[in-house]
């Protein structure tokens, strides 16, 4: 599948903003179901600055700043990505969650890099509430994602979808508590409750393509941007290097209308675009993003 | 040399020290007591509310050479190791990679920056220190390591100074080795960071602020060093660059001592809710314009686990034997029973807090002993278990004689410009009564390294081998500091404006009530007008008021609380205030008793006012005319100016009795003396109204205060080449021309009483016009904040 992404930032400020100084994680990454076959950046009013460096995590990342006084900031992500569907996976076939979690206490050199997404994170502070949360669903000997995909559907089904509840800073403790939030909210929760089990989860930022009502057109920018987790399988053969993509908001595992960005340990890892600065006074903030399928073959005339 | 030279060397320093006895002691303590005071030594600088003065012992502690080379052999290794340990962690990570070390040990750390893996920086460790105990078997050991902003090193400096003037006739045989030489190294290896090698960086030294526990530190060591003390605000990145925010523009910035915690430096891409680091930061060290050091992220260092590891650490990372062990330290990321279930003589600490106190489940409730086996077993990995030795005592004086106390070290070392590590010929020595690890309890003491040979004077003012280049004025006065001097200048002034009004109103309540009745209905137009009271209160209330507004510490324009409100804007600048001035500024508060009578009421101000001059005479003859000066006279004759205003309306609009004000403004505008022999009649309206208003060549005169504005803000460093004067310029104009026009004695005639009133509003409202020009064509800096997500 070809997508053509569309990511717009528009940043409105009451005053002129003096300095800004931004981070951006925008850039697809290249995985083995994900080709990136074009991506730019547009700035306006023009940047200095501008670098672009893979971060710890390996993701795509971009540092620009402005220094001209400005009232609007807009920063426009084009991205063309071509986007396979994963082998199916059996989960019943991955190892019992315990073994999983013992693994990852021990020094193991071939674990290094995912021993890091066993410990707490800026978002996701280790709360006990996480260890009283899906109980049930840690059945021992239980493969790893059998439990994971039951803990998965729970929050489902238990937690209620509502953009108006959460903002991005709502903390991870609130949104458990009163079972609700936004993708993120459902993200980081999944996130802390695989940890709190000795597991390793990360959190992955991307897009979703959505489909119109049934009779509509399609919507261009109605899309939005999207978070869903990732869990360690203990077992390097399956999925990303044994990581399994796991999607809460939609009781589903990813497939092929999943678009990956970026992951870390937490949205803070991974925030899309964050920046700091001088001057502005009151700002409105506004995100349009479009993920339109191109037909095949379509691409090539680009 | 061994116990034979610490018999040449100490005893000699005994055999002085004895025949002082008891009584000589108790009066050196109490000297140094003194001296820590006027100095301004505090662990927490927030002045006046819970600051703890450094307690200094008079006993040093000694060492003779011999055994100290020792220690420095160990020390020096271990900064060496952990040096190599930095560059690994943020380079290869052979040591995770080969399974030397769990990953946990640096990826569970909070302060391992994963935005600069990778990066290259001319060295992660610069500066360095260890706490060490003495086991009863005489051996060293660590307890702690600091890799991110080694404190102490300045206190223990201070300590130097202050106890070589109390023991000076001790110090003065030449047998201790001297700390200067050290500081001389770290200053040359921190220009020889710069980056391209620039011949003449600027280096500054980073602090959280005067809320930070070590402030007094940060503004030791700067002026110390010769670094711009600088706050997060006043650095800037700009296509990154940093840049030092100053009143004469932008000034690129090569060296960053950095005394602000690893996360705290960058709120774009490390910690997003600090309001102390500087946005842009990382990427300016990624790009390679400036040096920060230590380097950022080096705080992993400091995991305590890594004690745990150190002969292992050392034979892979240096190929060497480790020559100073740790106190016996379990890691509960490699062995959560040893941490869930210690051994009795152990404490527990946190992996990732140096500074937190060392927890004895002995002492423990069980109640409190069950919660913390809770919280451990939460997450084993981020406590160590450690097994304190008995540790071995150091005399201390305390009242009751010489008692014997356990003592730890904290060593300092820095890596020289070649790259070879040099400890510091001495330590802060801290005495506990229990395992407390702050600074500010039990007591201090000096450490003297004694020499085996005599030992040459060396001071960091005057290295006279170097060139040196004549240099004049100062424009690297960072934005924030000028307000600081502002502000500073103005309580100094307000605080002696309203002690000269108070004082006036308590001699006439000291008075025959009859007589006194108009002058005290005059003193309280005027306070009101200044808003010390809330209006439309009662005349017989003023008593109370003035009293109150004397001497209560609570009321919002008392004289307390003008004064720590001065003190706090001048503990913000306390790099720029010399010693002399500082001990003024803390002397204002002597007793803090509240008088119990009239007499001692009026005497307690009249030491304040004289205090006050003291201060502002130091404002005058012993400072440079630079831009800091003309802030701080800025501030105080703006002050003055306004106050001036405040009384003439006042006593023009607001008094009935005329004569009565008129008498009273001028015995506070210290003007009787200048009227009776310039006039030789009774108070009159105009010549009043012309001496405090017209008069240039009047100190407290309006027009004197205008004129020295206008003088200041020509002299200060213009932004650009401009043609139009500024506003603060064409406020200075207007000034001038209102007051030079004023006709004294047309105004003063009957009937024009509606044109003097106009006449005084308007240059009131100018007068505030002007002030709020300056502080927004100097004093504001918007702070940087995170944009909305």
């Amino acid at each position: 599948m070809r997508y053509q992404v569309t990511h717009i930032t528009t940043y409105r400020y009451h005053e002129h903003v003096a300095v800004s100084n931004n981070l951006v994680h925008l850039a697809p990454r290249t995985l083995p179901h994900q080709q990136i076959l074009d991506h730019h950046l547009e700035i306006s009013p023009s940047a200095v600055a501008l670098h672009r460096h893979t971060d710890w995590f390996g993701n795509l990342a971009g540092s620009f700043a402005i220094e001209q006084p400005h009232k609007t900031l807009v920063v426009t992500a084009r991205s063309l990505v071509e986007r396979q569907a994963p082998l199916p996976v059996e989960s019943f076939l991955t190892p019992s969650w315990e073994r999983v979690a013992g693994a990852l206490g021990r020094v193991d050199p071939s674990l290094r890099e995912v021993v890091e997404f066993v410990d707490e994170s800026p978002l996701v502070p280790a709360l006990p509430q996480f260890l009283k949360y899906a109980v049930d669903d840690f059945t021992p000997g239980a493969p790893v994602l059998t439990v994971a995909l039951a803990v998965m559907s729970r929050i489902h089904k238990e937690f209620r979808y509502d953009s108006e509840a959460t903002s991005v800073h709502t903390p991870v403790a609130e949104a458990l508590a009163l079972r609700h939030g936004v993708c993120q909210d459902f993200s980081l929760v999944l996130i802390g409750v695989l940890r709190s089990r000795g597991l390793a989860a990360r959190y992955v930022s991307g897009y979703l393509e959505t489909s119109p009502p049934p009779g509509r057109p399609r919507l261009v920018g109605a899309d939005a941007t999207h978070a869903w987790v990732q869990v360690h399988t203990g077992d390097a053969t399956i999925g990303e290097d044994g990581w399994i993509d796991l999607d809460p908001t939609n009781d589903c595992i990813p497939g092929e209308r999943h678009i990956t960005v970026a992951y870390g340990r937490d949205f803070a890892d991974v925030s899309p675009l964050k920046g700091m600065i001088l001057g502005g006074g009151q700002a409105k903030v506004d995100v349009s993003v479009d993920v339109e399928r191109l037909p095949d073959g379509d691409w090539d005339q680009k | 040399m061994g116990p034979q030279g610490l018999r040449s060397g100490w005893s000699r320093i005994l055999e002085h020290l004895t025949p002082l006895g008891g009584e000589g002691l108790d009066h050196r303590q109490e000297q140094i007591r003194h001296l820590v005071r006027d100095n301004g030594v505090a662990y927490t600088a927030n002045i006046s509310s819970g600051e703890r003065p450094w307690r200094l012992d008079p006993l040093p502690m000694a060492i003779p050479a011999e055994d100290w080379r020792t220690v420095c052999q160990g020390v020096a290794q271990r900064a060496r190791l952990l040096e190599a340990y930095l560059e690994d962690v943020y380079g290869p990570q052979v040591l995770v990679r080969e399974g030397v070390l769990h990953p946990n040990l640096i990826l569970g750390h909070p302060q391992f920056l994963r935005p600069v893996h990778g990066v290259a920086v001319p060295g992660r460790l610069q500066v360095y220190a260890a706490d060490l105990v003495r086991t009863p078997e005489g051996a060293w050991q660590v307890t702690t390591e600091h890799t991110q902003t080694p404190a102490g090193a300045g206190f223990a400096l201070e300590n130097r100074i202050v106890l070589s003037r109390a023991l000076a006739d001790v110090y003065r045989m030449g047998m201790v080795e001297r700390l200067a030489g050290f500081f001389m190294t770290l200053r040359a290896s921190l220009r020889a960071l710069a980056p391209a090698h620039r011949d003449n960086p600027r280096m500054v030294l980073l602090t959280p602020g005067p809320a930070a526990e070590t402030y007094f530190e940060h503004a030791f060591l700067a002026r110390y060093l010769g670094l711009t003390l600088v706050e997060g605000a006043d650095l800037t990145v700009r296509n990154d660059q940093v840049f030092l925010k100053t009143l004469g523009g932008l000034h690129q910035v090569d060296v960053i001592l950095r005394r602000l915690g690893d996360d705290w430096c960058d709120p774009l891409e490390l910690r997003g809710d600090s309001l102390l680091g500087v946005a842009g930061l990382v990427s300016a060290v990624r790009a390679g314009q400036v040096t920060i050091t230590n380097a950022l992220g080096s705080g992993v260092g400091e995991h305590l686990g890594l004690l745990a590891h150190g002969p292992v650490l050392c034979r892979r990372l240096l190929d060497e034997h480790l020559l100073l062990d740790a106190v016996p330290t379990h890691w509960g990321g490699a062995d959560a029973r040893a941490v869930v279930d210690p051994g009795p003589n152990d404490v527990l600490r946190p992996a990732h807090g140096v500074r937190a106190a060392p927890i004895s489940r002995q002492g423990l409730s069980k109640a409190d002993a069950t919660a913390l086996t809770q919280r451990i077993l939460r997450a084993p990995q981020r406590w160590v278990a450690q097994t304190m030795p008995p540790a071995a005592t150091v005399p201390v004086w305390t009242p009751e004689g010489l008692v014997p106390r356990p003592a730890t070290l904290r060593v300092f070392a820095c890596r020289d410009a070649q790259g070879r590590w040099q400890v510091m010929p001495g330590a802060l020595v801290r005495v506990t009564d229990d395992q407390e690890q702050s600074f500010d309890r039990g007591g201090i003491k000096d450490l003297w390294v004694i020499a085996d040979h005599p030992v040459e004077p060396v001071s960091l003012l005057n290295p006279a081998s170097a060139p040196v280049r004549l240099l004049r004025g100062g424009v690297d006065l960072p934005s924030r500091v000028a307000d600081n001097l502002f502000w500073t200048g103005r309580y100094a002034e307000r605080l002696e404006d309203n002690a000269r009004l108070l004082r006036a109103g308590l001699t006439r309540l000291a008075d025959d009530p009859r007589s006194a009745g108009p002058a005290l209905g005059a003193i309280a137009a005027m306070a009101d007008r200044l808003g010390l009271r809330p209006k439309t209160r009662a005349l017989d209330l003023l008593p109370a008021d003035i009293k109150a507004l004397a001497f209560d510490p609570k009321g919002d324009n008392s004289l307390p609380a003008i004064r720590h409100r001065l003190q706090r804007s001048a503990a913000a600048v306390r790099d720029r205030v010399s010693n002399d001035t500082w001990r003024i500024i803390t002397r204002l508060d002597q007793d803090g008793e509240v008088p119990t009578d009239l007499a001692q009421a009026i005497t307690d101000l009249d030491h304040l006012l004289m205090g006050l001059s003291a201060l502002a005479g130091m404002g005058t003859e012993n400072t440079t005319r630079g831009p800091a000066w003309r802030f701080l006279e800025l501030g105080r004759r703006m002050e003055r100016a306004q106050f001036a205003l405040d009384l003439l309306r006042a006593v023009f609009i607001d008094t009935k009795d005329a004569a009565a004000g008129q008498e009273v403004a001028l015995e506070i505008f210290d003007s009787s003396i200048t009227y009776r022999t310039r006039y030789l009649t009774a108070i009159q309206a105009a010549p009043v109204l012309d001496l405090l208003l017209v008069d240039g060549t009047n100190p407290r005169s309006v027009a004197f205060q205008v004129a020295r504005l206008g003088d200041h803000l020509t002299a200060l460093p213009a932004e650009e080449d401009r043609a139009l004067p500024t506003a603060c310029e064409r406020h200075i104009m207007r000034l001038r021309t209102a007051i030079d026009l004023t006709d004294a004695v047309e105004l003063c005639s009957p009937g024009r009483a509606a044109d003097l009133v106009a006449h005084l509003e308007s240059i009131a409202q100018d007068l505030t016009a002007c002030s709020d020009a300056i502080t927004a064509h100097y004093l504001s800096h918007a702070t940087a904040r995170r944009s909305p997500a």
